[in-house]
């Protein structure tokens, strides 16, 4: 068959060939579209349904139609229990602080119903859950940062680096609860903790005739909390930092050692400044993890209620973080599922799960404008 | 591979028996790099054979070679650069600098650094200042009196004829120059740290012919202070700039000779065979 002949047969006659005849192939293509559209979409609905219920059910116990707008109680009071009573033919829901002195105006006694965590707001929750997250960053990020320059560019390959590899792959697919387990016995009952003076030893025990006490355990703290969290996501901060770390060019490390820098001068110099905003990058997952898990904190660090900030009744400034504190997932927690239900801790439920949320979205915010700035200033 | 040997031992180089050891004074052309019988690996391969030769104060001598024929690796070796690859080891033989076994277990590659600079294939300014470019070695050395960093600044981006196109955007990033400027920053670099010896790994071979030119020049004016030994695929390039020429092919140092001398007359068959194109 010459050249010609196959022209003519596939040549279009009369301009009609490009329109489009049904074939099994077209309706294959247009069968898989729509089954990754709906994919898609499925997963996009899901998503708002989430969102929007949490953002209508909470903004009404955030926001109030009437100045300030915000709900100032709940963003900044304790929990407390809801009294709701009716008084000379009006009727009133109240925090028991409140109650109290409406009580003492009147100067009668009121018959309520009572309903726990109901009331007040959830402000020792925010900070409980502010201060974890932050000395939770702080360790990972310094341990992982250590531990990824060593890995990256101190270690030789071999047997050993691929057996800390894989260890650290492992870690990352530890369930929460296993370090929250692992958090209680290493850091809340085996830890030491050390006092240098008799007054501040209370329940320590002296080491001979040192001067020096000693005892096992951090207690459920704030320190075994930070040390538990930071755990669950160092794997995350490592990988993430090694990975920024290999993405500079070698001819940085080079250059800087041509020079006369020693390795950790040319690492310190040339290396980790430019793998900073891919390291705050890893660590933005890292910041929502800690932020959102349960498990972990609490048998480490959570209180299901407590009236004290961190930083009030302090005796000494150690005690700051030997001191369990509330959080916002195991708050979300408690009124959802350890206390009696009913339509007012609904309020209580979604209120928090917003602010939760809220929070979580400002620091992810936050570290990406870090990052921003960053990459701005070292850009290669 | 007896022939090459032979060829080896009869041709020019024979470091031992051409100059005088002297190294107390500054004879003006005493050998201020010494490879004796250098053999190197990278793992079970070998790289290197037994290479010998010399290179001369205030000389710029040029290696070329195929790809892949060692001249990078020993390159490489003069300032022990290649210490980063973790499977490098060398088989025998020594690179004395100055006098000084540079493999010696008590030598600081850091001291040695500083007198061996390096300028890069890939021209490689770091992501600052074309300042802070220049002044990094002096900066990680814990110099920072503004007046002595000011005027390193001027005199090495002068050496490296790169002043007068710079001077008035000191503080903008060394990456917004272009390629040539940005090797010829990496040299004024590498010239802060006040070097004996420079080494050129092939700086030019990302160059338009302009930069090229002009990189070539700048080698030509350092001579009269530094030690340079270049390494290149552009063979009219080795004609113009070095004095001395060593031709390499699979590891082996074929001849080395007067760059004249080499390109005229090579005694060498296969370093005839390279330099007139025929393979390589």
């Amino acid at each position: 068959m010459s050249t010609n002949a196959i022209l003519s047969r596939e040549r279009p006659s009369q301009g009609l060939g490009f329109h489009s005849k049904p074939s099994k192939a077209k309706t294959t293509e247009k069968f898989v579209f729509w089954v990754f559209r709906l994919g898609t979409y499925f997963i996009l609905a899901c998503a708002s349904v989430i969102f929007l219920t949490i953002f209508f059910k909470g903004s009404q116990t955030v926001f109030q139609s009437e100045f300030p707008f915000i709900n100032t109680e709940f963003l900044l009071e304790a929990p407390q229990t809801l009294h709701v009573f009716e008084h000379e033919g009006q009727s009133y829901e109240m925090s028991d602080t409140n109650f109290r002195i409406f009580e003492e105006e009147q100067g009668v006694d009121i018959k309520t119903s009572t309903y726990a965590y109901s009331g007040g707001g959830i402000w020792p929750c925010i900070v409980g859950t502010v201060l974890l997250v932050l000395g939770a960053m702080g360790i990972a990020l310094t341990l992982g940062v250590l531990s990824a320059i060593f890995l990256s560019e101190y270690s030789k390959p071999g047997k050993t680096l691929n057996a800390i590899r894989l260890s650290i792959l492992n870690l990352a697919g530890v369930p929460s609860i296993v370090f929250g387990i692992f958090g209680v016995g290493f850091f809340v009952l085996a830890a030491p903790q050390f006092a240098f003076s008799q007054d501040a030893a209370g329940s320590f025990t002296e080491l001979g005739n040192t001067g020096f006490y000693f005892k096992f355990g951090w207690g459920v703290s704030l320190l075994a909390g930070c040390f538990t969290l930071a755990f669950m996501v160092l794997p995350v901060i490592i990988s993430a930092s090694e990975e920024s770390l290999r993405a500079i060019p070698q001819g940085l490390r080079e250059a800087s050692l041509a020079l006369g820098a020693s390795k950790w001068t040319a690492i310190r110099t040339n290396v980790l400044p430019y793998a900073m905003p891919g390291i705050l990058t890893s660590s933005i997952i890292g910041v929502a993890r800690v932020a959102g898990e349960t498990a972990p904190i609490m048998f480490t660090a959570a209180y299901a209620m407590r009236d004290q900030l961190p930083w009030e009744g302090l005796e000494k400034w150690s005690d700051f973080f030997f001191q369990g504190v509330m959080a916002l997932p195991y708050h979300i927690y408690v009124v959802s599922a350890k206390i009696p239900q009913n339509e007012y801790t609904e309020r209580m439920q979604y209120g928090t799960a917003f602010v939760f949320l809220v929070i979580v979205a400002g620091i992810a915010l936050a570290s990406i404008l870090l990052r921003i700035r960053m990459r701005k200033k070292y850009r290669w | 591979m007896t022939l090459l040997t032979d060829t080896l031992k009869d041709s020019a180089i024979s470091p031992k028996a051409t100059t005088s050891m002297s190294s107390e004074t500054s004879d003006p052309s005493r050998p201020l790099i010494r490879v004796s019988d250098f053999d190197f690996f990278y793992g079970e391969k070998q790289a290197l054979f037994d290479i010998n030769m010399e290179m001369l104060e205030n000389e710029v001598t040029a290696f070329i070679g195929p790809s892949g024929c060692g001249k990078s690796t020993l390159l490489r070796c003069i300032n022990r650069m290649n210490d980063l690859v973790d499977v490098a080891r060398i088989g025998r033989g020594k690179i004395e600098v100055n006098d000084a076994d540079i493999y010696d277990p008590r030598v600081d590659t850091i001291e040695l650094r500083k007198r061996v600079g390096m300028v890069f294939q890939k021209s490689n300014p770091f992501p600052k200042s074309i300042y802070e470019n220049v002044i990094y070695g002096l900066r990680i050395q814990g110099i920072n009196k503004k007046s002595v960093l000011d005027e390193a600044v001027e005199r090495c981006l002068k050496g490296a004829a790169l002043w007068d196109e710079v001077k008035d955007r000191l503080d903008t990033s060394g990456l917004s120059l272009s390629g040539g400027q940005q090797q010829r920053l990496c040299i004024a670099r590498a010239l802060a740290v006040e070097p004996d010896i420079l080494l050129m790994d092939e700086p030019c071979s990302a160059l338009d012919p302009v930069a090229t030119a002009k990189v070539e020049e700048l080698i030509h004016s350092l001579k009269d202070q530094y030690t340079i030994v270049i390494v290149t695929h552009n063979m009219q390039q080795a004609a113009r700039v070095s004095d001395k020429t060593a031709f390499f092919y699979l590891g082996k140092l074929i001849e080395m000779a007067k760059t004249d001398e080499i390109f005229m007359s090579p005694k060498n068959e296969q370093t005839e065979a390279y330099i007139s194109g025929r393979f390589g």
